[in-house]
């Protein structure tokens, strides 16, 4: 049914650290690596080793330029994939029944064998979490790697989405933001946790975490600096002789 | 968004096909036999074959069948029934004024109904849409039925409200104009609150994700034409709103020339249709565009 339920019994989610990411595209990597071999229709390039590559990804990240009016511009890397809604505007505009958001722990998911590929549930999506396969003809997204979460073929340190356990600077976290007290919630309490365009009114439950200040460049570098001679002040030799003789000139 | 031929033609031509059967819902005109065959052949082809045509963009049209079913949150499986529901009764209304030489009024106004709302969820389909702030708006609904009316009733030779309803569509689209200009700066998403950084300072898109395009900038992001836009709405402008009501103004002597007069009036108002369509299509804006430093 593409009616959203009253409440979920957990919201599982991401906190993306934006402080800490540093843009490596690994969690990018990773998600196709996965979702391209396990859950639903595999995530199709075309013309993959051509002149106009594209494909299907459930994650990809940008990176943003932020310039502040006092002090230096700041690069931020920005991975955005599904942040799995509480008011889902991409489960309610489903004419089939294939979007659905479960129950049990507020992932979003597609039923493959009902999409009919119409496109209106990546229109209602302000994320841009949802790609239309071009080989399959259906929508794909962001699973939240059901198929690793509750897998218990897996290592219990596997049993988190494959972004997660692939990022090498532990700027994504994963948990029940449901909970107050899990460590993900206390996490968003601690740094501020942000929602993405909240004037839409879809209630994300995945959190961004804001980039921490950074440090201020002071009139002194260092309180050595003043005692360190200069290291070149006159040139000498050739460059010596070339800089008197164009002066003179 | 990407203008796709289907949606287009799908929203033209059953638009007109539903207005049309509106009017002879109500009896307008009250036609039976073979007459009445021609312009229920006309009604039906326009509507189903633009519901046919928006089959095509889908990825499995075999799968169509199933959006029947989410009524009950789904605008899109709304048109669904609605569509179907207009078009049965209206079905049978055509086989009584075809064969049987007999207008059931009920049945006509129901099917009239049943037209109307089949066009205004179609409508509701592009305005729920909060994403397009171009579309979400009280004017989209108002766009599609004016149109759909207007078309209806110089389909139907509905001479005395023809010009009138001419009016308002012509009103209808040049207000969505106005307003669907100023939409998406008035809706308060920029990249700040995309992003969630504008408190920081100003947030511009410095490197997109892949060097290449893909579904998200295909579909949302169409730039190509927007520079024509104004061109075309002053085209779309006099096709479909001027030239008709010019056509069916000027007074002619002799029902062959009148009717020539009309037909013409119908394909103008066609032909500007289509090209208002294009242009509600490529000219919106989706807030994802944000993202990569686009609109």
């Amino acid at each position: 049914m593409t009616q959203l339920p009253q409440s979920t019994e957990r919201k599982m989610g991401l906190v993306i650290d934006l402080d800490t990411c540093v843009g490596c595209h690994a969690c990018v990597i990773s998600c196709k690596g996965w979702n391209t071999e396990n859950y639903g229709a595999p995530l199709s390039d075309q013309d993959a080793y051509g002149a106009n590559p594209s494909g299907t990804f459930l994650n990809r990240v940008h990176s943003y330029e932020v310039q502040p009016d006092d002090g230096p511009a700041q690069l931020i890397h920005f991975p955005k994939s599904c942040l799995h809604c509480e008011d889902a505007p991409c489960v309610t505009v489903c004419p089939t029944g294939a979007s659905y958001k479960r129950v049990e722990d507020g992932i979003v998911l597609v039923n493959e064998s009902d999409c009919i590929g119409c496109g209106l549930c990546a229109w209602s999506c302000p994320y841009g979490a949802r790609e239309m396969d071009m080989a399959e003809g259906v929508m794909k997204k962001c699973t939240l790697c059901v198929d690793r979460i509750y897998n218990e073929n897996l290592p219990e340190v596997d049993r988190v989405p494959s972004c997660v356990r692939t990022c090498p600077a532990g700027a994504r976290h994963f948990g029940d933001l449901g909970d107050p007290d899990s460590d993900v919630s206390k996490l968003v309490a601690e740094r501020g946790g942000m929602d993405l365009m909240p004037e839409m009114g879809t209630k994300p439950v995945n959190k961004y975490l804001p980039p921490r200040p950074k440090d201020q460049v002071e009139d002194q570098i260092d309180i050595l600096a003043p005692l360190l001679a200069p290291v070149a002040d006159e040139p000498k030799g050739f460059l010596g002789w070339l800089d008197k003789t164009l002066e003179k000139l | 968004m990407h203008p796709a031929p289907s949606v287009i033609i799908f929203t033209t031509f059953s638009g007109l096909g539903f207005g049309l059967l509106f009017f002879l819902g109500l009896g307008q005109p009250a036609v039976t036999g073979l007459v009445a065959f021609v312009f229920y052949a006309i009604a039906f082809g326009l509507a189903v074959g633009g519901l046919l045509a928006s089959t095509f963009h889908l990825g499995h049209p075999e799968r169509a069948w199933k959006a029947f079913s989410q009524w009950r949150s789904s605008w899109l499986s709304r048109e669904g029934v609605c569509a179907v529901a207009a078009l049965v009764a209206m079905g049978l209304f055509a086989f009584g004024a075809v064969f049987l030489h007999s207008h059931w009024t009920l049945l006509g106004w129901i099917g009239a109904l049943l037209s109307l709302a089949t066009v205004f969820t179609t409508s509701m389909i592009y305005t729920q849409l909060k994403t397009i702030p171009r579309w979400n708006m009280n004017l989209t609904p108002a766009m599609f039925l004016s149109f759909s009316l207007a078309g209806g009733a110089l389909l139907s030779g509905a001479e005395a409200l023809a010009p009138w309803l001419l009016i308002v569509a012509g009103a209808v689209q040049l207000a969505y104009w106005t307003r669907g200009d100023a939409a998406l700066d008035g809706s308060g998403t920029n990249l700040a609150t995309a992003t969630g950084l504008g408190s920081r300072g100003t947030v511009r898109a410095f490197e997109p994700p892949h060097t290449g395009t893909n579904y998200l900038l295909r579909e949302f992001v169409h730039v190509v034409g927007r520079k024509h836009a104004q061109r075309l709405r002053v085209i779309s402008f006099g096709l479909a709103f001027a030239l008709p009501l010019l056509l069916i103004l000027i007074p002619v002597t002799g029902v062959v020339v009148k009717h020539i007069f009309a037909l013409f009036a119908v394909l103008s108002h066609l032909a500007g249709i289509l090209v208002s369509r294009w242009l509600f299509f490529a000219q919106a804006e989706h807030v994802v565009g944000l993202y990569y430093g686009k609109r």
